[in-house]
């Protein structure tokens, strides 16, 4: 099932985005969902390290992962929400993956939280490490999660509980 | 019922009000449309249709679409998504063509 | 009689933008807006924007229309507001619009209509029920009035409205059960549906509303799946418990303006219905009359503000008001049109404009 039939990526589809394995295991590496020719620029516009380019509007964001830092701020810029953080080297059997949300209640740093992959399907339990919502991130919350390494690339959101 | 937090948007509501709908009395907030007062209250239908009396209400929000038409003081067919509550209006369901005041 | 170089109907980001570079180049600009605050659909966007810096991308709808107002406001611009434009006669060109429950008049030189579009109805039975509301329409009860709209929600229709409209549902507190598609693939941007998906949103494509039920308001709907053609399957209906139906299946340009002042018009699907002939400056087939965002064709808010800012630049440049900077700012905004809509996705727009762009409108 591709993009455009179900609204969640293939794992082709997947594939063209993810970090070359020795990037993810150097520390934090930013991956960019997006699959879309659409006119849309602001994430080459937030990205202090030139990692990510986009040469002509409707191009595709063209990302140097070798470049990106893990830094982070162009994860709020995403109109599409479609930008996430992986750190796989945050333990040896923990991943930190940092996700935008904009949903109420927003999670408290220390809570335990439900990880839903593209589907909305429940992972496993989250624990919440930081929560960035301050004026930079306009009411795009980065929310910090560690979880079990296997979801690094299937987690994408929060159920925050009670 | 009205949104009270909300993760992008923050409601400054105006003054309350209070309107009558039936004969009953409705709380609004100065600012608010008949319709999203009514809304609040839990009021969905509007008007009833003059030939088979179907159930009519809000549909396009904006003025363009006249499903939302009710008499207001005595005048009918008012749309109520874009006219405003204020104090004490008398807002009555509809159940016909209406005849327009001179 | 009032007198006046340039009135703008309606404002929304057309319009808004229309006045900002007219009144630039040294025009005098009434906008006149019927809802009691202007920003047209940029009041309920809470969302951010796509397109470049100049499109203000990254920024939420909701946020521009203030550094708009605030710009047109310091160059002079008239701005009157709950004013409802009822017609615009070219022969004396005489503005006839309703204020204050008064019936006023207005003789400008030059009109901008940004209208704007309204939303599509879709057929079925009992598609007049209380609950059943466009999908914009829901938007502005929950955006603009702060008003829960329903607990449960169905949405008809996953272009950009549909899909946004369901995540903005969800951040109001409304459940979403599901998003039904006619066709067999999602029109809306992939990302849009992503943030649904991974809320546990299915989106199911070839499915449609057969028929809705409720004794006052809407309490369940029945949907039925289509083959690839668009056909009904039966045997595949199905019922969900929902108390709003969100339909999102279109917008159509608000044209009557233009109809009514004579404009040629011309029948356009790739644009949403019928939509004036229109040169490459925005100038309709009456001379006096310019067309900018959603009226002249349905696409996006960064397309509207562009064609605002054509409008209201050859409208000023008709009085000979140009502050020095007429011919960079009129090709920038070409440059950005071209831009915005040089993309794979924004094929079947320029297949319509093709339609209705004429080289050179009777001058």
């Amino acid at each position: 099932m591709t993009l455009i039939k179900s609204g969640v990526p293939s794992r082709d589809e997947l594939s063209t985005v993810i970090p070359p394995r020795q990037k993810l295991e150097k520390g934090p590496v930013v991956v960019v969902e997006c699959f879309q020719e659409i006119p849309c620029n602001p994430c080459e516009t937030a990205c202090k390290q030139e990692a990510i380019r986009v040469p002509n509007i409707n191009d595709l964001p063209i990302v140097d992962h070798e470049l990106c830092n893990g830094c982070s701020l162009c994860i709020s810029k995403c109109p599409g929400l479609a930008i996430f953080v992986i750190d796989e080297t945050y333990s040896p059997n923990e991943v930190l993956v940092k996700i935008p949300y904009e949903f109420l209640p927003l999670p408290e740093e220390g809570d335990i939280v439900t990880a839903l992959d593209r589907e909305g399907k429940v992972l496993g339990d989250a624990r919440v490490l930081k929560v960035q919502d301050g004026k930079y991130q306009d009411r795009t919350a980065v929310i910090s999660i560690t979880v079990a390494k296997d979801f690094s690339m299937e987690v994408r959101n929060i159920k925050v509980r009670g | 019922m009205r949104i009270t937090g909300h993760p992008v948007l923050q409601f400054s509501r105006g003054k309350k009000i209070k309107f009558y709908f039936e004969g009953e009395e409705i709380e609004g907030y100065a600012g608010e449309t008949i319709a999203a007062a009514l809304h609040a209250a839990g009021v969905k239908d509007y008007h009833y249709s003059p030939k088979l009396n179907r159930p009519r209400g809000f549909f396009c929000a904006i003025g363009n679409c006249s499903s939302c038409l009710m008499e207001v003081d005595g005048q009918p067919n008012v749309r109520v998504c874009t006219e405003q509550v204020s104090e004490g209006m008398k807002v009555r369901r509809q159940h016909n063509k209406g005849v327009l005041k001179p | 009689m009032k007198n006046r170089e340039i009135a703008v109907i309606g404002g929304g980001p057309a319009g808004l933008t229309a006045a900002l570079y007219a009144s630039r180049m040294g025009a005098e600009v009434t906008l006149l807006e019927r809802h009691s605050i202007a920003g047209g659909q940029l009041v309920k966007q809470t969302h951010k924007f796509f397109g470049s810096q100049k499109q203000y991308a990254a920024t939420r709808g909701i946020d521009i229309p203030q550094y708009l107002l605030e710009e047109i406001e310091r160059q002079g611009v008239e701005i009157l507001l709950d004013a409802n434009v009822l017609g615009y006669y070219t022969e004396d060109g005489v503005l006839g619009y309703e204020k204050d429950k008064k019936f006023h008049v207005l003789k400008p030189e030059r009109i901008i209509v940004g209208t704007g579009a309204t939303e599509n109805v879709l057929p079925f039975a009992n598609n007049d029920l209380p609950g059943i509301y466009g999908a914009g329409a829901v938007q502005t009860l929950m955006n603009e009035y702060g008003i829960v709209p329903g607990n449960k929600a169905l949405m008809v229709g996953a272009g950009n409205i549909g899909l946004i409209i369901s995540y903005q549902l969800m951040q109001a507190g409304v459940e979403v059960k599901e998003i039904i598609v006619r066709g067999p693939i999602i029109r809306g941007y992939g990302v849009h549906a992503s943030k649904v998906r991974r809320m546990g949103v299915p989106i199911n494509t070839c499915c449609t509303v057969k028929s809705a039920h409720g004794n006052t308001c809407l309490e369940k709907v029945t949907t039925i799946n289509l083959t690839e053609n668009r056909e009904p399957i039966p045997g595949t209906e199905r019922e969900v418990d929902v108390d709003l139906l969100c339909i999102s299946t279109g917008l159509s340009p608000l044209t009557e303006l233009l109809w009514q002042a004579g404009c040629q018009m011309e029948y356009v699907a790739e644009l949403g219905g019928h939509v004036p002939l229109r040169d490459k400056n925005m100038r309709t087939s009456q001379e006096s009359i310019f067309v900018a965002g959603d009226a002249s064709g349905i696409e996006e808010a960064s397309m509207a503000m562009v064609e605002g800012m054509l409008a209201g630049l050859c409208a000023a440049r008709d009085f000979g008001y140009d502050d020095g900077m007429f011919n960079e700012l009129h090709y920038d905004a070409i440059m950005q049109l071209n831009e915005l809509r040089s993309g794979e996705d924004s094929e079947k727009i320029r297949k319509g404009l093709k339609e209705c762009l004429v080289k050179e409108v009777i001058r």
